[in-house]
């Protein structure tokens, strides 16, 4: 049976580049994708295009290309990516540059356009799926509005000849189902096969997370080489049974559990997980483990498509301030919670108008509050703690109050206080909301080195 | 003794939505995670943090149950001012629960 042979070589926009780069050149693969873009990431772009026309795309999209282009190009591999973010035609442009450099030339690369329904979404019928607010109530608060699109334009960009695909917002698992469908030749309406794709996109696609990377803990789950991490491959066949490995001598391991961990992962209901192509069904998968570090994947379903396409939307949601510092010895808690106090009273005597404010003691509660008592009810005596206050305002100069404040406990708050820290960032909520298909009309740009 | 002897676990985050799934390390244990762990389990475990509901699915080819909390996130990753924004680290106090050994 006739089989592709499919890489990940990016879990998000910041992952390591080796792993990539090993893929390339001693995984013998037919695809490798790289999916780069968190739901945030591309509301950020879309400010970075907004500053620069010429920007808005993944910031480490040459250096990338730079290291694994030679591989890919000597072992025929096509990449598909979607750090064009919100700028897929520079992106491209960056490619082809970046191609020549190399010394390749010829070197077709394909831009898909037209995720960017931000003209669509303004003139607001729809509405926002979080608070049932209409979407043109937004106004100038909407930064970017990007439409999921799913494996049709990628197909038909690889019909085209594209050596390289690179997109803005499209749906994760899309980025693979779109070359298995080309392959192959699969029918976009037969549904069970693009449910099983989906489940080989859903488990690859952040890379590191199924070949051990966020498992390992000690003593229960061991994983070896993580310094090392083997990013995974999937060797699909033409009825879509597919294995999960790796590229042999990497770090990590994959396995069942791996494989359990990753399949689950950001699901909500496993009988209905909602993408542009399918409403796939992992409610009734199997894994198998056949050999070291070789683990099949089997029995995901789906059924037809969504009629409308989800489009999210990036709104400034003004800024948050943050400071901290650090109280060790014996006494460290109570000086860190009369520390709390002071901020907490200057912030009020200084008329600070936050929206939300929050205190929180490293060591202590400031991940999950008070509500998760891990040592039997007794307050807690750590040897060190670190007070971290937050604060959402309006503005910019509030938010820096925020962090000042703390900064003033030096000199002004209780003994002993050390390594103040502070920082402001802007705000990019995001929010999500419906279009219909025929309002999204995806383009494909081919460009040549 | 804690979840964490029987099972492992993963969480991920959707807006202010967090999924954590619950995997039986031996199929064996799978049943005593569906008798023991259920939706209000989670819940009262959770309540320091949890402003929504708990759903709970059985995906027993897996041997494993997913739990999905709304309005667990502290308004959602882009937003919150929690320190874990995505609530990655309550995959770890989900093991800590304790289930009977029988």
């Amino acid at each position: 049976m006739r089989q592709v042979r499919i890489g990940a070589g990016a879990g998000y926009s910041g992952d390591r580049i080796e792993p990539a780069v090993e893929l390339a050149e001693r995984g013998r693969l037919d695809y490798l994708v790289f999916e780069c873009l968190a739901e945030r990431t591309i509301a950020l772009a879309q400010q970075a295009r907004r500053r620069d026309p010429r920007l808005g795309y993944d910031p480490l999209l040459a250096a990338r290309m730079r290291a694994v282009l030679p591989a890919c190009r000597r072992a025929g591999t096509v990449i598909i990516t979607n750090m064009g973010a919100a700028n897929p035609l520079a992106a491209a442009e960056l490619v082809c540059a970046t191609a020549r450099d190399l010394g390749l030339r010829g070197y077709k690369v394909a831009a898909v356009t037209g995720d960017d329904v931000a003209a669509s979404v303004g003139d607001g019928h729809g509405r926002i799926l979080e608070d049932g607010r209409p979407a043109a109530a937004l106004g100038a608060s909407l930064i970017s509005a990007n439409a999921y699109l799913g494996a049709e334009p990628i197909v038909q960009a690889l019909s085209a000849g594209a050596d390289l695909v690179i997109t803005g917002r499209a749906a994760d698992p899309s980025l693979f189902l779109g070359p298995l469908v080309h392959e192959f030749g699969w029918s976009f309406e037969d549904w069970p096969r693009l449910g099983q794709a989906t489940l080989i996109g859903h488990v690859l696609e952040c890379a590191g997370q199924v070949t051990g990377g966020y498992f390992a803990d000690p003593g229960f789950k061991t994983v070896p080489g993580l310094a090392r991490l083997g990013f995974p491959l999937a060797e699909v066949g033409e009825d879509g049974s597919a294995i999960i490995t790796k590229v042999e001598g990497s770090g990590g391991c994959v396995t069942s559990a791996t494989c359990k961990e990753q399949i689950l992962y950001e699901i909500h209901d496993p009988a209905a997980y909602f993408t542009p192509d399918v409403v796939a069904d992992f409610s009734q998968v199997r894994v198998e483990q056949v050999g070291q570090d070789q683990v099949r994947i089997s029995g995901a379903s789906g059924r037809a498509r969504p009629e409308a396409l989800k489009v999210s939307l990036g709104v400034a949601e003004g800024f948050v301030g943050e400071g901290q510092i650090s109280y060790a010895g014996s006494g460290a808690r109570d000086r860190a919670e009369l520390a709390a106090a002071i901020v907490r009273e200057r912030l009020e005597l200084t008329g600070l108008m936050a929206q939300e404010l929050r205190f929180d003691l490293i060591g202590i509660d400031a991940l999950h509050g008070h509500g998760l008592p891990a040592g039997g009810g007794e307050r807690a005596e750590p040897y060190e703690v670190r007070l971290r206050v937050a604060g959402r305002t309006a503005s910019m100069d509030e938010a820096v109050r925020i962090g000042s404040e703390v900064e003033t406990l030096y000199t002004n708050g209780p003994a002993g206080g050390g390594g103040v820290t502070k920082q402001v960032r802007e705000v990019l909520g995001v929010l999500s909301t419906l279009l219909p298909r025929e309002r999204v009309q995806p383009s494909i740009h081919m460009l040549e080195s | 003794m804690k979840l964490r002897g029987v099972a492992h676990a993963r969480a991920g985050d959707k807006g202010d939505t967090s999924s954590i799934s619950l995997i039986a390390y031996e199929e064996a244990d799978y049943p005593r995670l569906v008798r023991h762990v259920t939706a209000e389990r989670v819940a009262t475990h959770f309540a320091g943090i949890l402003r929504g509901s708990v759903s709970r699915y059985e995906i027993a080819s897996l041997g494993a149950l997913n739990f999905v909390l709304r309005q667990a996130l502290g308004g959602g990753v882009t937003r919150s001012l929690a320190l874990d924004t995505h609530g990655k680290s309550l995959s770890s106090a989900l093991l800590d629960i304790e289930i009977p050994d029988d």
